[in-house]
C-alpha cells in the first residue's frame, strides 16, 4: 500500500476565498461548498477535501471517488436550476485532488459514472452560460482533475512546485514506462507533455492566469486579495467569450505545443464534407 | 528504436498506394506509394535495436522476387522476419488488386 | 474465427468474430457496403509530434480512424481507437480527430444534417507517452460528446479485449446508449493500478473471474452502466447500433440521473467489501429504488 501525503490545501483556500460559509454536503464531509459573492458576483465554490472518515475507505485522502463524483453533479446543478430563468452565478472549483479513488468498491458502484455525472454537470453549466472557473492549489492528477476541475471555461493555477498537472503520479509512471524519475524528469525537458511542473503545463496553452508570489500553504490575505481580483476577472472574461473550450486552442501555447491538433481540426474540416 | 534504410533499383510500377497491419506488439506497419523513379526505397522504424542484418535480409530476399519501384515507410514493433514478409506480401497484393 | 450457429430453424449463420478485427477491420465491417471513406488516413502522416522524441515507433494514423459512410443507409461517422496501439491510449494526435470529429458533426446537426457518430472504444485511457495532451483531449473529448448529444445520439461500443479504462470510462459514460460484449469490460481504473494503490486484499489482479464479475460486460449491463450485451458478431453489433440509433436522444442520459445515483448510494452499506452478485441485486435494471 501507498504512503499518500495528505494536502490541506483545498480546505486552506476554500476556507480562505469562500470563507465562513464554507460547510460540506449532507452526509459527505469530503465536498465543501459555499455561496458567497466575489466583487458583488454571485458565487459557488466547490472542493473536493481529504475526509479520514469518509465511508469509503478507498476516498478517505481526498481521492474523487462515488460520492465525490455524484455530489460535485448534484451541487452544481442545483445551481443550475436555481438560475434558470436568472443572471447565471459562477462556479469555482477550487482544485487539490491526488486521484480517483481506486477500489472495488467504486468500480462496482461506478465511479467512471459519477466521474461523468460531475463532468457532465459542469459542462452543462458552462454551456448554459455560467461562468465555470477552476483554481488549481495542488494535485490536479487524472480522473481526479478531469471530474473536478478540467471542464473550466478559465483555468487559473498557482505557480509552485506543489501544484501539478498530470495523467499519472511521478513513481507509478516511472514504473509504467520503465524508467527512473530522473529520466522522466529528463524526458520533461523536450516533451513537454510529460512534465510535471506547473510552467511547462503553462506552455500548453489551457490555463487562462499563472499565478505568482502567493505563498501557496499559508497565504497572506493581501496575496488571498490578489487571487479573489483574479478570480473575478476569470469571471468577467469568461461572461465575454465563448461556452465552448474554444480558447484553449486559440491560445498561444496552442499554437506553439499543440500545433499537431490545430492540423489536425483544419485538415479534418477540410476532409470532412468533400467526396 | 532504430531507423534503417535500404535501396534497389525496380522497374515495375506499383497500381495504387497501399496500407497494411499495425504497430501493434510482434506486429508492424508497411505504408507502399508508387515511386517517383525507377527505385524502391524502404525506411524502417523499429522498436527493436540491432537487427539491421536481419532486416537486410529479409528485404533484400522481397526485393529480388519482385521488381516493383516503391516508397515503402515500415514502422515495427518486434515483428519476425516471417511477419515483414508476410505483410510486405499482403501490401503489394493490395497495391497491385 | 467463424462458427456456425445454429438459429432455430436449422438455418446456419456463419458467425463474423468483432473483437478478432483490427479498428480498421471494425469500422469498414460496421458500415455499409461500398460506403466507407476514411477521413486523416495513414497517408496523411498524421503522426504524434512526441513519440519519437522518446524511441516510439508511431503509428501513421495514430491509432486513431475516422470513417465516413452510411450504416442502415443513415449517414454515419465512426471513431475507432485501435487498441492494438499503445492499448489504445489516447495521445495529442488520436484525440484531436475525435474531438475535432464530434465538433464537425455537432456543426452539422446545427445545420439539420445530423450525423450519426460511433465510437469504438479500445483503449487504456491517457497515453502516457503525452500524458497532459492525452489527458486534455479528453476533457475536449467529453465536452464535445455531451454538446453533441444534445442534437443527435452518439454511440459507443466497447468489444475488447483491452476494453475501456481511465478517462475514456467517462466518455462512454457520457454516450447516450452504451454497447458491450461479454469479453469487453469497463472501467476507471484497471485491475493492476487497483491492486498497486489500495492493496491486493481490495483487489487480487491475477484474479480473471474477479475481473470480468466487476467490469464485464454482462455485470455492466445487468447493473445498468451499459444499455446492450451484444453477441461478438459483426452482424449482431451492427444491429444494436442501428436499433440504438433508432431509439433517438434518451429522455435522461444516465449522468443527468443525480438524484436517482445519490439514493441508490445512501442505501449501500459501504462498510464492508462489495460483491459483484450484491450489486446486481440491488441495482438489476428493472428493480425500483
Amino acid at each position: 500500500m501507498n504512503e499518500k501525503t495528505i494536502s490541506a490545501r483545498g480546505r486552506i483556500w476554500f476556507e480562505a476565498l469562500a470563507g465562513k460559509q464554507a460547510k460540506h454536503v449532507p452526509s459527505v464531509s469530503s465536498v465543501l461548498v459555499a455561496d458567497t459573492t466575489l466583487q458583488k458576483e454571485r458565487v459557488r465554490f466547490l472542493a473536493i477535501v481529504p475526509d479520514p472518515n469518509n465511508r469509503f475507505p478507498c476516498a478517505r485522502q481526498g481521492q474523487v471517488g462515488v460520492q465525490e463524483g455524484w455530489n460535485l453533479a448534484k451541487q452544481v446543478r442545483d445551481v443550475i436550476k436555481a438560475d434558470e430563468n436568472g443572471e447565471k452565478r459562477a462556479i469555482i472549483a477550487i482544485v487539490d485532488v491526488p486521484s480517483q479513488a481506486y477500489g472495488r468498491r467504486e468500480e462496482l458502484l461506478g465511479i467512471f459514472l459519477a466521474a461523468a455525472a460531475a463532468t457532465d454537470a459542469y459542462v452543462s453549466a458552462r454551456l448554459a452560460g455560467h461562468p465555470v472557473i477552476s483554481l488549481l492549489v495542488g494535485h490536479a492528477i487524472s480522473g481526479g482533475f478531469l471530474t473536478h476541475g478540467a471542464q473550466a471555461n478559465r483555468l487559473l493555477a498557482f505557480n509552485d512546485s506543489g501544484v501539478t498537472v498530470h495523467a499519472m503520479a511521478k513513481n507509478a509512471a516511472a514504473r509504467v514506462t520503465r524508467r527512473t524519475v530522473e529520466e522522466l524528469d529528463k524526458l520533461a525537458e523536450t516533451v513537454i507533455p510529460m512534465s510535471y511542473k506547473i510552467e511547462d503545463y503553462a506552455k500548453l496553452g489551457t490555463l487562462y492566469k499563472l499565478i505568482d508570489g502567493v505563498n501557496v500553504d499559508s497565504p497572506e490575505p493581501e496575496q488571498v486579495g490578489q487571487v479573489r481580483d483574479d478570480l473575478s476577472a476569470a469571471i468577467a472574461d469568461a461572461r465575454s467569450g465563448q461556452r465552448d473550450l474554444s480558447n484553449r486552442l486559440e491560445s498561444q501555447g496552442a499554437q506553439k505545443n499543440r500545433s499537431a491538433t490545430l492540423v489536425v481540426r483544419q485538415r479534418l474540416a477540410a476532409e470532412w464534407h468533400s467526396n | 528504436m532504430e531507423r534503417l534504410y535500404f535501396e534497389y533499383a525496380a522497374s515495375q510500377p506499383i497500381k495504387q498506394r497501399a496500407h497494411v497491419g499495425v504497430v501493434g506488439s510482434g506486429d508492424l506497419e508497411v505504408l507502399l506509394e508508387p515511386s517517383p523513379d525507377r527505385k524502391t526505397r524502404v525506411t524502417v522504424t523499429t522498436s527493436v535495436d540491432g537487427f539491421g542484418r536481419a532486416w537486410k535480409l529479409v528485404i533484400d530476399r522481397f526485393f529480388s522476387r519482385y521488381q516493383y519501384a516503391a516508397s515503402i515507410e515500415i514502422h515495427d514493433f518486434g515483428a519476425t522476419p516471417g511477419a515483414v514478409a508476410l505483410r510486405l506480401e499482403q501490401a503489394v497484393e493490395r497495391s497491385q488488386s | 474465427m467463424s462458427q456456425p450457429t445454429l438459429l432455430g430453424s436449422q438455418q446456419f449463420l456463419v458467425r463474423k468474430s468483432f473483437v478478432e478485427l483490427n479498428a480498421r477491420e471494425r469500422a469498414q465491417a460496421l458500415l455499409d457496403e461500398g460506403s466507407y471513406r476514411e477521413l486523416l488516413g495513414p497517408f496523411e502522416r498524421l503522426e504524434s509530434p512526441w513519440l519519437l522524441l522518446q524511441g516510439v515507433v508511431p503509428q501513421a494514423d495514430d491509432g486513431l480512424i475516422v470513417a465516413r459512410g452510411q450504416m442502415g443507409g443513415t449517414d454515419s461517422v465512426i471513431l475507432a481507437i485501435e487498441g492494438q496501439f499503445q492499448g489504445g491510449g489516447i495521445g495529442e494526435v488520436s484525440g484531436a480527430k475525435i474531438a475535432a470529429a464530434l465538433d464537425l458533426a455537432l456543426e452539422d446537426a446545427k445545420k439539420g444534417h445530423p450525423v450519426q457518430v460511433v465510437l469504438l472504444l479500445e483503449t487504456g485511457g491517457v497515453r502516457l507517452q503525452e500524458a497532459n495532451l492525452g489527458l486534455e483531449a479528453i476533457a475536449e473529448i467529453n465536452s464535445s460528446l455531451i454538446a453533441l448529444r444534445q442534437q443527435v445520439p452518439v454511440v459507443g461500443v466497447i468489444a475488447g479485449m483491452i476494453g475501456c479504462f481511465g478517462g475514456m470510462s467517462i466518455s462512454a459514460s457520457l454516450c447516450s446508449y452504451l454497447i458491450m460484449t461479454r469479453e469487453a469490460r469497463l472501467g476507471l481504473n484497471g485491475p493492476e493500478v487497483i491492486e498497486e494503490q489500495s492493496g491486493i486484499e481490495e483487489f487480487d489482479s491475477k484474479d480473471r473471474q474477479l475481473i470480468w464479475s466487476v467490469s464485464g460486460g454482462e455485470q455492466r449491463q445487468v447493473t445498468g452502466f451499459a444499455d446492450y450485451l451484444a453477441e461478438d458478431d459483426v452482424g449482431a453489433i451492427k444491429k444494436c447500433i442501428i436499433e440504438a440509433f433508432a431509439r433517438g436522444i434518451p429522455a435522461t442520459h444516465r449522468s443527468e440521473k443525480v438524484d436517482d445515483y445519490l439514493k441508490r448510494l445512501a442505501a449501500i452499506d459501504a462498510s464492508h467489501q462489495l460483491e459483484s452478485s450484491e450489486v446486481r441485486k440491488l441495482w438489476s435494471k428493472g428493480e425500483s429504488l
